[in-house]
C-alpha cells in the first residue's frame, strides 16, 4: 500500500523522516468517556488548547453502558434530600474508607453538574411537575438518580460528545497513549499510536489528564469492554504516581449468566430500584437472611415492610435487595455456593411478578430489549437469571481531592482510574456524578497549572521518544513467542478464580505466582501482521498494563487482612477497626517490573463532618 | 444444540482490495456472530481488524454486513441461521474500507460538526428547567440512537451515489435535526438548514434506514416525515407566506430564530 495516509496525507512509517506526527497542546485528555469529555470541556472553557485522545470512536466509551442514573441530591422528588444526606450515604456505602473531601465535593456539586447537562441538550425523564425525575437505588436514602429510562449513560455521553463537538475541541479517535513523558518531575507530554495506521504521535503538553476508566478486562466474567485494560492506572504508575484502594473491586450483583456469550453483561440495579426482587431456586426471597449489622437499623426485615417502602418511604425501611452492591453480591454468591442456584448457575431476579408489563417496558426498555434479543427471555413474563460480574474498580490513582492532581506535577486522574472517592465500595449512581464533578475540576486545575507556566514549559526528551517507540514496536521484533490472546485469556481466568469476589491468602499467593509467570510469557509474546489496524498488536501493548494492574490488585488484596466493601477475605471475614483507618498505596518498584506496597493513614475527617455519623 | 463447526467467511483486505476468505470455526450455543469473529481473531488470525466495544447492542461499534444485511455483529445470533448455513461477514459498503471489517466512518463525524448546537433559553428562576414528560419523549426516541451508522450505510442516497455525500447528512442526522426541532426548549429554527445544507429533500422515504435500525427507532415516520412536513409548511403555507409579508409570525416560530 501507499506510504502516505489516504486521509491525512501523512507518512505512514514511524521511522521515515518526518514520519512522526507532533502536536502541542495545553491540556491533553486521555479517554473520551464521561470524565474525559467533561474534563476537556472544562479545560476548553477555561481557555486551554485542548485535545481528547481516545482508543475507540468518539461516543463509544464505556459510559454508554451506565444504565441507572446520576446520583445528585437535587431534591426533585424528596425535598428532604440534600448534599449532607448524600455525603453520609456515600461514606457509609464505602464503609468509611472514602476520601471524605472527595465524597463531600461530589455530593455538593453533583446537582449543578446534572443541571448543566440539561443546558447542553440532555433529555432526562421528568417528574409530574416537569422537573428532572429521580429514582431509587441501592444505598441511597432518597430517590436521587437523575435518569433516562435505563440508558442514562448513553444520554450523558451523547450530550457531552455533542457539546465537545460544538465547542470545536480536537479529538484524536482510535488513538492509544502508551507513555507519559516527563521533564524532571513534571509532565511534558505523551506518546501515542493511531490504531488505524500504526503511526506514532508525540503530544507536547504540560498537563495530561488520565480518564481511561477501569481494569475489568483483567477478569473473565466482566461487564467491561476490551478498552478496560487499566491504561491510566499503568501510565500513572510508570510516570511515578501511586495508586490507592486497588484491592477493592466491585462485583456487580446482577450480570447475565446465560447464554455464555453474554455472561457478565450488566443488568441494571434499576430493576431492583423499581421493584425487582432476588429469589433462589427454592423460591425464597433470601436477602432478608443477609442484612449486616451495619445496615440493620435502616433495612426492612419483613416482606410487608419492604414492599410498602416503594410507596411510603417515611414509615417503612428499605428492602434488603437495595443494600449496597458488595452486600448483595456476597449474598448471591453464598446462595449459589450453597446449591440454591438456577440451572445456569445464577439467582433469579424477578420483576415480572411484581410490576405490570407496561411499567417494565417503560422503565426498563433496554433490559427488556437485551434479554429478548440475547437470551430469548421476556422479562415482563419470567424472571431473569443473574450472577455477580466484575464491574468497577474503586482503586485508582491517588489524587488531590480538590484538583485531581497526582503526585506527579501536571498529571491528573479522574473518574474510574482515580481512587479515593468511593472508598471500599461505590454506590450505584455515584460513578456518573463522579465523572462530571471531578472531570470539571480536573479540566480547570490542569488549565490553571498550564497557564501558570508562561513560556517555560517542560520539554519532551528525544531519547524518551525513541525509547517509547522501541517499546511499542517490541512485540513485532520477537520470533517464535506466544500469542497475546492466549496470555490474556489465561490471566482473566486466573484473576477470576483466585482474586475474585471471595479471597483467601493461599489463593492470592498463588495468583501472584501466576502473574509472575504471565509477565514472563508476555516478555516473548509475538504479533503477526503489520501495524495497520492490528488488534493483536494493540492487545499486546494493553496486556502490559493489565498485568501490572492485576499485580496491584492481588498484592493489595493479600495485604489487607479484613473484609470490607469490595474486598472479602474468607480467612478474615469481618471488618477490622485497625484496617479501617488506613489505605494501601502501591507504586512501581525500582526495577520498573513489579509493585511496591505500603500503608498510609486515611485523611482525617473534620469534626463538623464526623457529626453525621454519630 | 451444543457446539458445531460454523462455515464462516470474512472479507479480508484494505483500500487497495481484498477477498472473502474461509474461516471455519467452532461455535457453541447462544453465541452471536461477534463471538465467532473473536474466536477467529484469537486462534486463526490475530490481526483480523474489527471494531467492537460493549458487545451488548449499546455502543454501536460492531456494524458490518452479515450475508449482505447491515447488522450489529453483537446482536446477530447464530441461532437465527441453520447450522450448515454459510455466514459471510463483510464491511459496511457505503464507507471506505480501512482494513478487514473496519471502515472509515469519518463522514459521520464531519456531518456531526455541521449541526448547530442546542440553544436553550435562560433557566427558570430557581435554576431548574421544566418540561413535560410527554414533550421530552419524542426527542428521547431519537436520542436512543447508538450511532452505529447502519442507517447511513443503508440509505441508497449515498450507498449508490457516492457523489451525494457532501450535500446529504443522512438519516442519523435527520434524527438529530428532528430531535432539536421537537425539543421543548430549543430556540433555533433549523428547518431551512435541514432542507438546504443537510439535504433532507433528497430523501424519498423508502424507509430502508428504519428497517436496519437496531434500536427500532422509527426514523422515517417519526423524524424524517414530520420534519419534511414542517419544512413544507414553512415554505408553501400561504398563511405563513402572508404572515411573513405583513410581519405576523406563526406561533410555531415563537421563541425561535433561524440558525
Amino acid at each position: 500500500m501507499s506510504d502516505r495516509h489516504p486521509m491525512t496525507g501523512n507518512l505512514m512509517s514511524g521511522e521515515a523522516q518526518g514520519g512522526m506526527e507532533r502536536h502541542a497542546y495545553d491540556v491533553v485528555v486521555i479517554g473520551a468517556g464521561g470524565a474525559g469529555l467533561r474534563a476537556a470541556i472544562a479545560a476548553h472553557d477555561a481557555g486551554a488548547r485542548t485535545a481528547i485522545v481516545c482508543k475507540s470512536l468518539l461516543g463509544k466509551a464505556h459510559t454508554v453502558m451506565a444504565e441507572g442514573g446520576i446520583a445528585a441530591a437535587m431534591g426533585n422528588r424528596w425535598p428532604e434530600d440534600n448534599w449532607e444526606v448524600h455525603f453520609r450515604d456515600t461514606m457509609r456505602g464505602g464503609k468509611m474508607l472514602n476520601n471524605w473531601r472527595m465524597a463531600q465535593l461530589h455530593a455538593q456539586e453533583a446537582p449543578e453538574r446534572v443541571q448543566e447537562l440539561e443546558d447542553w441538550g440532555a433529555l432526562f425523564d421528568r417528574t409530574d411537575d416537569g422537573l428532572i425525575s429521580q429514582r431509587d437505588f441501592g444505598g441511597h436514602k432518597y430517590a436521587r438518580l437523575a435518569h433516562v429510562g435505563d440508558r442514562t449513560g448513553l444520554e450523558m455521553i451523547r450530550t457531552l460528545q455533542q457539546r465537545a463537538v460544538a465547542l470545536g475541541i480536537d479529538v484524536f479517535m482510535e488513538c492509544t497513549v502508551t507513555d507519559v513523558f516527563k521533564d524532571g518531575d513534571a509532565v511534558s507530554g505523551a506518546f501515542a499510536y493511531w490504531r488505524e495506521s500504526g503511526r506514532f504521535i508525540v503530544f507536547e503538553a504540560p498537563s495530561v489528564i488520565l480518564a481511561t476508566g477501569g481494569i475489568g478486562k483483567s477478569f473473565k466474567v466482566t461487564s467491561n469492554s476490551w478498552e478496560y485494560t487499566g491504561d491510566g492506572h499503568a501510565l500513572a504508575m510508570r510516570a511515578g504516581a501511586s495508586l490507592i484502594n486497588m484491592e477493592f473491586v466491585q462485583f456487580h450483583p446482577t450480570g447475565m449468566v446465560w447464554p455464555p456469550s453474554v455472561k457478565g453483561l450488566l443488568v441494571t440495579e434499576s430493576v431492583r430500584g423499581d421493584g425487582g426482587i432476588l429469589k433462589n431456586s427454592q423460591g425464597e426471597r433470601f436477602m432478608f437472611d443477609y442484612i449486616p449489622e451495619f445496615f440493620k437499623a435502616e433495612t426492612a426485615d419483613t416482606v410487608e415492610e419492604a414492599d410498602a417502602w416503594y410507596d411510603d418511604k417515611k414509615n417503612n425501611r428499605r428492602p434488603p435487595e437495595l443494600l449496597p452492591r458488595d452486600e448483595v453480591a456476597r449474598a448471591i454468591n453464598s446462595e449459589i455456593k450453597a446449591g440454591r442456584g438456577t440451572p445456569h448457575g445464577g439467582i433469579y431476579l424477578d420483576i415480572a411478578s411484581r410490576r405490570t408489563p407496561e411499567f417494565i417496558r417503560k422503565r426498563l426498555p433496554s433490559m427488556y430489549h437485551q434479554f429478548k434479543e440475547l437470551a430469548d427471555v421476556d422479562i415482563t413474563a419470567e424472571p431473569m437469571e443473574i450472577g455477580p460480574t466484575c464491574h468497577y474498580v474503586m482503586g485508582g490513582v491517588e489524587v488531590d481531592a480538590d484538583t485531581q492532581e497526582s503526585a506527579v506535577t501536571g498529571l491528573y486522574a479522574v473518574g474510574e482510574c482515580s481512587g479515593g472517592m468511593h472508598g471500599s465500595n461505590r454506590l450505584g449512581g455515584n460513578s456518573l456524578g463522579d465523572l462530571l464533578v471531578f472531570g470539571k475540576r480536573a479540566g480547570e486545575s490542569a488549565t490553571s497549572y498550564a497557564s501558570s507556566l508562561g513560556g517555560t514549559r517542560p520539554q519532551v526528551d528525544e531519547a524518551d521518544v525513541k525509547a517509547a517507540q522501541a517499546s511499542a514496536l517490541a512485540p513485532f521484533e520477537v520470533e517464535g513467542g506466544e500469542n497475546p490472546y492466549t496470555i490474556q485469556s489465561d490471566l482473566q481466568q486466573s484473576m477470576n478464580d483466585l482474586v475474585g469476589i471471595i479471597r483467601t491468602r493461599a489463593e492470592l499467593e498463588e495468583s501472584l505466582r501466576e502473574i509472575e509467570a504471565f509477565k514472563e510469557r508476555a516478555r516473548t509474546m509475538v504479533v503477526e501482521g503489520h501495524r495497520q489496524y492490528n488488534p493483536g498488536w494493540h492487545l499486546a501493548l494493553d496486556l502490559r498494563n493489565m498485568l501490572i494492574v492485576s499485580e496491584c490488585i492481588a498484592k493489595a488484596a493479600l495485604a489487607r487482612e479484613e473484609s470490607r466493601g469490595g474486598h472479602t477475605r474468607d480467612d478474615f471475614p469481618g471488618p477490622s477497626d485497625e484496617w479501617g483507618t488506613k489505605n494501601l498505596v502501591v507504586n512501581l518498584d525500582a526495577a520498573g517490573t513489579g509493585v511496591d506496597l505500603h500503608e498510609k493513614p486515611l485523611p482525617e475527617m473534620p469534626d463538623e463532618l464526623k457529626g453525621y455519623f454519630a | 444444540m451444543s457446539g458445531y463447526l460454523l462455515k464462516l467467511r470474512i472479507w479480508r483486505g484494505d483500500k487497495d482490495g481484498g477477498e472473502i476468505k474461509d474461516y471455519p470455526v467452532e461455535v457453541s450455543e447462544g453465541e452471536v456472530v461477534l463471538d465467532a469473529i473473536h474466536r477467529v481473531q484469537g486462534t486463526q488470525a490475530g490481526d483480523l481488524a474489527v471494531r467492537w466495544n460493549c458487545k451488548a447492542g449499546k455502543c454501536g461499534s460492531c456494524s458490518a454486513e452479515v450475508n449482505g444485511r447491515p447488522r450489529l455483529m453483537c446482536m446477530c445470533r447464530l441461532s437465527d441461521f441453520e447450522e450448515d448455513e454459510v455466514i459471510t461477514v463483510t464491511p459496511m459498503r457505503s464507507f471506505p474500507v480501512i482494513r478487514d471489517l473496519v471502515t472509515d466512518v469519518s463522514f459521520n463525524y464531519e456531518k456531526a460538526k455541521e449541526l448547530p448546537a442546542f440553544a436553550p433559553p435562560e433557566r427558570d428562576a430557581d435554576g431548574k428547567r421544566r418540561m413535560a414528560q410527554i414533550d421530552v419523549e419524542r426527542g428521547q426516541e431519537f436520542r436512543k440512537c447508538i450511532e452505529c451508522f447502519l442507517c447511513q450505510n443503508t440509505c441508497h442516497v449515498v450507498r449508490d451515489h457516492e457523489d451525494n455525500k457532501p450535500a446529504f447528512a443522512g438519516p442519523r442526522f435527520f434524527l438529530r435535526y428532528a430531535e432539536l426541532d421537537m425539543h421543548p426548549l430549543d430556540t433555533h429554527d433549523r428547518r431551512e438548514l435541514a432542507q438546504g445544507a443537510a439535504g433532507l429533500g433528497m430523501c424519498n422515504i423508502t424507509k430502508c434506514c428504519t428497517e436496519v435500525c437496531p434500536e427500532g427507532i422509527k426514523i422515517t415516520d417519526n423524524a424524517i416525515i414530520p420534519l419534511k412536513e414542517r419544512v413544507v409548511d414553512r415554505k408553501y403555507d400561504p398563511l405563513v407566506w402572508l404572515g411573513n409579508k405583513i410581519g405576523l409570525r406563526n406561533k410555531d416560530y415563537d421563541g425561535r430564530t433561524d440558525s
